[in-house]
């Protein structure tokens, strides 16, 4: 029984099965709490705590999800293509929300971390948190942060963005389709991407745009603060 | 499937490249920017990679679940901390969505006049 349970299978498929069943549970209650994403990684939680089995191996086994995931990256690139008349059009927008977004994302959060008095490894573990997963390791394995952290903090802010992302912009007044996918994508990455390919195409593209260029942005500036800010 | 065969060629292309200027820009990143170029060079047609790429999207929530699972491994790093990496968390993504949005959307009036 054990066995089954341990298999890569087992678990993909659980993986898998709990994410549609979340979906679906999320649709009917429309609940924030019980964002997909959210919901499906504390069950799993529960579950390995319970049958015992490590992070580590849950991990390797559903290794083919992180796989997807460094695609699925790379098929943003399909998602600009289809709205590129839109980025020609809006070429100024672009580039200075995508230096606003990357000074404000760092700047404020290091910050209140350094008010804290947090200490330095945890600083640069949280500091890249609105960066996709890969890129946020990318940037803060080198600089001495703890990967596990990164992963964590970067999935909070990704469903925090998600779920309260297009409330806020309404409340800020911010009604253009392109402008409002942008700043899903530059705060909260993939999963505010996701959520922005629900909204419409327009809003889709411009979050995956938003978050390559704010990754890319990010990935530059990072390593210069953390050497001369903190 | 040739759509993935496409995609794959520049994810690897992309962690060529990264590799050559020190992993500065992760490689999937650079694959991105590669297909997106090649798209718009008409290289690349756009049905080629199309069904793949919508696919992909489609459910990218799904492959973030791991990163979410690793609150396990690093819970007392975490709760250690808890107040701050959540202030700090919460203040700068309502900070990033609202002035990214607000920026965006000024600018593109400007623009548009």
């Amino acid at each position: 029984m054990m066995a089954i349970i341990q298999s890569d299978i087992f678990l993909l498929a659980l993986t898998i099965g709990l994410f549609l069943l979340s979906g679906a549970i999320f649709r009917r209650l429309r609940l924030m709490l019980f964002h997909p994403v959210l919901l499906t990684a504390v069950v799993i939680i529960i579950f390995l705590k319970l049958t015992g089995i490590e992070y580590s191996h849950y991990k390797q086994a559903v290794e083919v999800l992180d796989f997807a995931l460094g695609m699925s990256v790379v098929a943003l690139g399909y998602l600009m293509y289809e709205q590129v008349a839109h980025l020609r059009s809006a070429a100024m927008p672009i580039l200075l929300a995508t230096i606003a977004g990357c000074i404000v994302g760092i700047a404020t959060v290091v910050g209140i971390a350094v008010a804290f008095g947090l200490e330095r490894d945890i600083i640069t573990s949280i500091a890249p948190k609105s960066v996709t997963v890969p890129i946020a390791i990318a940037i803060s394995e080198p600089c001495g942060g703890v990967v596990a952290v990164t992963s964590v903090v970067v999935f909070c802010t990704g469903v925090l963005g998600s779920l309260c992302g297009v409330k806020l912009l309404s409340l800020c007044r911010v009604t253009d389709p392109m402008a409002r996918g942008f700043a899903l994508g530059a705060a909260s990455h993939g999963i505010g991407t996701a959520r922005a390919i629900e909204l419409g195409a327009v809003e889709g593209a411009m979050s995956g745009l938003a978050m390559a260029l704010t990754g890319f942005g990010t990935a530059l500036l990072l390593p210069l603060v953390e050497r001369y800010f903190y | 499937m040739k759509g993935i065969f496409v995609i794959l060629s520049c994810w690897l292309v992309g962690n060529g490249l990264s590799m050559l200027i020190g992993g500065y820009v992760s490689g999937n990143i650079i694959g991105m920017l590669l297909l997106f170029a090649l798209l718009c060079a008409g290289v690349v047609k756009g049905e080629t990679v199309r069904p793949a790429a919508k696919f992909l999207l489609g459910t990218m929530a799904l492959f973030f679940i791991p990163f979410g699972v690793g609150l396990i491994d690093s819970y007392e790093v975490i709760m250690d901390n808890i107040v701050a990496i959540s202030v700090a968390t919460l203040v700068s993504t309502f900070a990033v969505i609202a002035v990214v949005g607000w920026v965006f959307q000024l600018v593109n009036r400007r623009a548009q006049r």
